[in-house]
C-alpha cells in the first residue's frame, strides 16, 4: 500500500517539466533560420534579466517574438485541452470522452464563421465570437443535459452529441456562402493551428487556464470516487452534484479557451489523459497535473514537426495530432480490450 | 504500508472497533416515504409508516418480496432520501440533519458495486473508505493506511491487497467492498442484497462474517436479503415488508409464521421450529 503523496506528485511533475523544457528548446532551435542551443540559452537568459540590448537583433525577434510566443500558445492550448479531456472523462464516466464531445468546438467554429460573414475585417472579433459561440453551446448543453435538476452523465453526453451534429450542419450550410479566402480561414477553425497569435493578452489566457485547471484539480479526490460510481461517491460523502457542475463549467471553459485561440486541435484531449493513466495510474490528483504538462509537451512537439517537416509549407498542427493520435489511440484501445 | 504496519503493529488493535456510544444505535419512528412521478400526479406510497429499533451488536434483516419497499427503507436509513413523515435517528441524531461527510462517518452503505471505469488496486479501493475523514485533496495519512489494512484483515482479504479489482471473484469482491465500508468506521452498516451473486458457500460465509462483525466489533448491521433461512439463522431481528407496508418486526421466531410468510411470498411454505428458537422455512411438496 503506497498512497499518493504531494512529494511524489511534485517529483513527477518536475520531471515532466524538464521534458517540456527540452522540447521547448528543441522547438526554438528548429525552423527556417536554425539557431544553436547556446545562442538560444544566452538569448533567453539575457531577455529574462532585461539586457535586451546585448541580444543580436535577429535572435531577439526570432526567439522572443516569433518562436517563443508560439511555444507558449502551444503550452496553453495543450494544457487546457488535456485537463479538460481528463475532466470530461470523469464527468461523463466515459473513457472515450474528449473536450469536443459536448459540442464546444462546433459552437466556437460557428461563432467564428458568423463573425467571418458579418464582420470579416474586425480585429479580434473572430476570437471573441468563437468564445461566445463556445459559451452559448456550454449553456445550451447544460440545460438539455439535466435530469431531475441534476447533471446526468448519459443525458449530458447525448445532449452534447446532438448539439455538436446540429451545429456542424449549420456550419456546413454557412460554408457554402463563404468565399475562397474565407474558406481557408474556416479550415483553421475546423482543423486547428497555432500559426496566428491571439490579439488578446496572453496573460489573461494563462489566468483562465490556471483558474479552470485549478478548479478541476480541487475536485480531484472527489473525481476519484465518482469514477468508481456516483452512488458510492454520494454514500462516501461527496457532493456529487456540485463536483459535476464545477468540472462541467471549468472543463468547458478550458475547451472554449483553447478552441478560440487555436481552432479545434484533435486527439490531444483524448489521448494525453489515457497516456498519463498508463504511465502514472488513475489517481486524478496526479492525473490532472501530469495531463496538463503532457498535453503541453505533445502540442509543442507536434507543432514543431508541423512547421518544419515539409518547410517552408506549414501543416496544420491539428492534422498532425490526428495523424499520429488516431493510430496510437487505436493501438491503446486494442491493448485495453485484450 | 508494510513498513507502517510493522512499526505500529504492537500498538494497533487487530480489528476495528466501532468507537461510538453503546445502546440504541438506530431508531426508526413512523417513517414513511412517498414518491410522485410528476408534481401534479398523486403521490404513490412506496413505504407506509415503519417503526423499529436496532441496538449495538445487532444483526437485523429486512425481508420481503420484490417491490415491497426494502430498498426504499434502506435508502431512507442511509439518508439518500428524506422521509415524508416520521423520524430516523442514528446515535441520537436525525439522519436527514447530518451533513454529507458526517453521515458517511456514521453510516456505510454497501450496494452492488458499479463497474469500474479504470482499473484500481484493492488497497486503493479500500482507502476510498477514508474519504469522509480527509482534508482537501485527501492525501491519505499513515493512520488511514493502517485502518484500511485492518479493514481488509477483518474481512479476511489481506492477501488480496495488491490485486486488481476487476480480477477478483464475486465473493472476493464482496469482501473488499465490505472492507471499504468498514474503513469508514461507521456505527451503522447497511447492506443491500449482498448475497445476490454469491453461491451458497459464499452466502453462509458472508452472514457468518456479518454476525462476527456485530458480535466482536459492535457494529449494528442491517441487511436486505431474500435468504429467509440464513436470516433466521444469523439475525437477531427481522423487519418484514410487504407491498410498502411494514407487517411485522421481531425475532425470527416471532415473525416466521406460516400463514404470514405464505401470504407475503405467495408460495406454499412450511415453517419448522428448531432447537434454540431458530425457525426454518421449507417449500411444501405439493406445488
Amino acid at each position: 500500500m503506497r498512497p499518493l503523496t504531494p512529494r511524489r506528485i511534485a517529483l513527477i511533475c518536475a520531471g515532466l517539466c524538464g521534458v517540456l523544457f527540452v522540447a521547448g528548446v528543441i522547438s526554438l532551435r528548429l525552423g527556417a533560420y536554425p539557431i544553436s542551443v547556446r545562442d538560444i540559452v544566452t538569448t533567453l537568459f539575457q531577455g529574462v534579466i532585461g539586457r535586451w540590448d546585448d541580444i543580436p537583433g535577429g535572435f531577439k525577434s526570432i526567439v522572443w517574438e516569433i518562436r517563443l510566443p508560439r511555444i507558449m500558445l502551444g503550452i496553453l492550448v495543450g494544457a487546457s485541452l488535456s485537463t479538460a479531456g481528463a475532466g470530461f472523462q470523469a464527468l461523463l464516466r466515459n473513457p472515450l470522452a474528449d473536450p469536443y464531445v459536448l459540442g464546444v468546438s462546433s459552437g466556437a467554429a460557428l461563432g467564428a464563421i458568423i463573425s467571418l460573414i458579418v464582420a470579416p475585417h474586425a480585429a479580434g472579433a473572430i476570437q471573441v465570437a468563437a468564445f461566445a459561440g463556445a459559451a452559448a453551446t456550454i449553456a445550451a448543453v447544460y440545460f438539455l443535459g439535466r435530469r431531475g435538476g441534476q447533471l446526468d452523465s448519459a443525458t449530458l453526453l447525448l445532449a452534447g452529441i446532438v448539439a455538436a451534429s446540429f451545429l456542424s450542419a449549420i456550419i456546413m450550410f454557412l460554408m457554402t456562402t463563404l468565399s475562397g479566402r474565407d474558406l481557408r480561414g474556416m479550415a483553421f477553425w475546423l482543423m486547428g493551428d497555432l500559426a496566428s497569435q491571439p490579439s488578446v493578452n496572453a496573460g489573461w489566457l494563462y489566468l483562465l487556464l490556471v483558474i479552470g485547471a485549478g478548479s478541476i484539480y480541487a475536485t480531484s479526490s472527489d473525481l476519484n470516487l465518482i469514477l468508481t460510481g456516483e452512488q458510492e461517491a454520494r454514500h462516501l460523502g461527496v457532493n456529487v452534484h456540485r463536483v459535476k457542475l464545477v468540472v462541467y463549467i471549468a472543463a468547458s471553459m478550458l475547451t472554449g479557451l483553447a478552441v478560440s485561440v487555436s481552432g479545434a486541435i484533435g486527439y490531444v484531449g483524448l489521448l494525453v489523459p489515457h497516456l498519463m493513466r498508463m504511465m502514472f495510474g488513475t489517481d486524478y490528483r496526479l492525473l490532472i497535473p501530469t495531463s496538463a504538462i503532457g498535453g503541453a509537451i505533445l502540442i509543442v512537439v507536434a507543432d514543431t514537426v508541423a512547421r518544419t517537416a515539409v518547410a517552408p509549407t506549414e501543416l496544420p498542427v491539428g492534422a498532425m495530432t490526428a495523424l499520429v493520435g488516431a493510430p496510437v489511440f487505436i493501438y491503446l484501445m486494442r491493448r485495453r480490450v485484450r | 504500508m508494510s513498513e507502517i504496519a510493522d512499526n505500529t503493529a504492537p500498538l494497533a488493535p487487530p480489528v476495528l472497533i466501532s468507537p461510538k456510544a453503546p445502546g440504541v444505535r438506530l431508531k426508526v419512528e413512523q417513517a414513511s416515504f412517498a414518491y410522485a412521478a410528476t408534481d401534479r400526479s398523486a403521490p404513490k406510497f412506496t413505504l407506509g409508516p415503519t417503526s423499529f429499533e436496532a441496538q449495538q451488536q445487532e444483526l437485523v434483516a429486512i425481508l420481503g418480496p420484490n417491490a415491497s419497499g426494502k430498498s426504499t427503507l434502506l435508502g431512507l436509513l442511509a439518508g439518500l432520501a428524506r422521509p415524508l413523515s416520521g423520524r430516523i435517528e442514528v446515535d441520537g441524531t436525525e439522519v436527514s440533519q447530518l451533513d454529507l461527510r458526517t453521515r458517511a462517518q456514521r453510516i456505510a452503505l454497501v450496494q452492488q458495486e458499479s463497474e469500474l471505469l479504470f482499473p484500481l488496486r484493492v488497497w486503493e479501493y479500500v482507502l476510498q473508505g477514508r474519504y469522509p475523514y480527509g482534508r482537501r485533496l485527501r492525501f491519505e495519512s499513515a493512520e488511514d493506511c493502517l485502518l484500511a489494512g485492518n479493514a481488509l484483515a477483518q474481512v479476511g482479504a489481506d492477501a488480496l491487497r495488491d490485486r486488481w479489482m476487476d480480477q477478483l471473484s464475486g465473493g472476493e469482491k464482496q469482501r473488499v467492498i465490505l472492507a471499504r465500508a468498514l474503513a469508514q468506521q461507521p456505527s451503522l452498516l447497511l447492506l443491500d442484497e449482498p448475497t445476490q451473486h454469491l453461491d451458497i458457500g459464499g452466502k453462509v460465509e458472508l452472514l457468518r462474517r456479518l454476525r462476527k462483525l456485530a458480535d466482536d466489533s459492535r457494529y449494528t448491521v442491517l441487511v436486505v436479503t431474500h435468504e429467509l433461512n440464513l436470516a433466521a439463522e444469523f439475525c437477531d431481528r427481522i423487519v418484514l415488508l410487504h407491498k410498502g407496508k411494514c407487517l411485522r418486526v421481531g425475532t425470527p421466531a416471532e415473525v416466521y409464521e406460516r400463514e404470514l410468510l405464505e401470504e407475503v411470498f405467495e408460495a406454499p411454505l412450511e415453517v419448522e421450529m428448531r432447537a434454540g428458537g431458530r425457525p426454518r422455512v421449507i417449500l411444501r411438496g405439493n406445488y
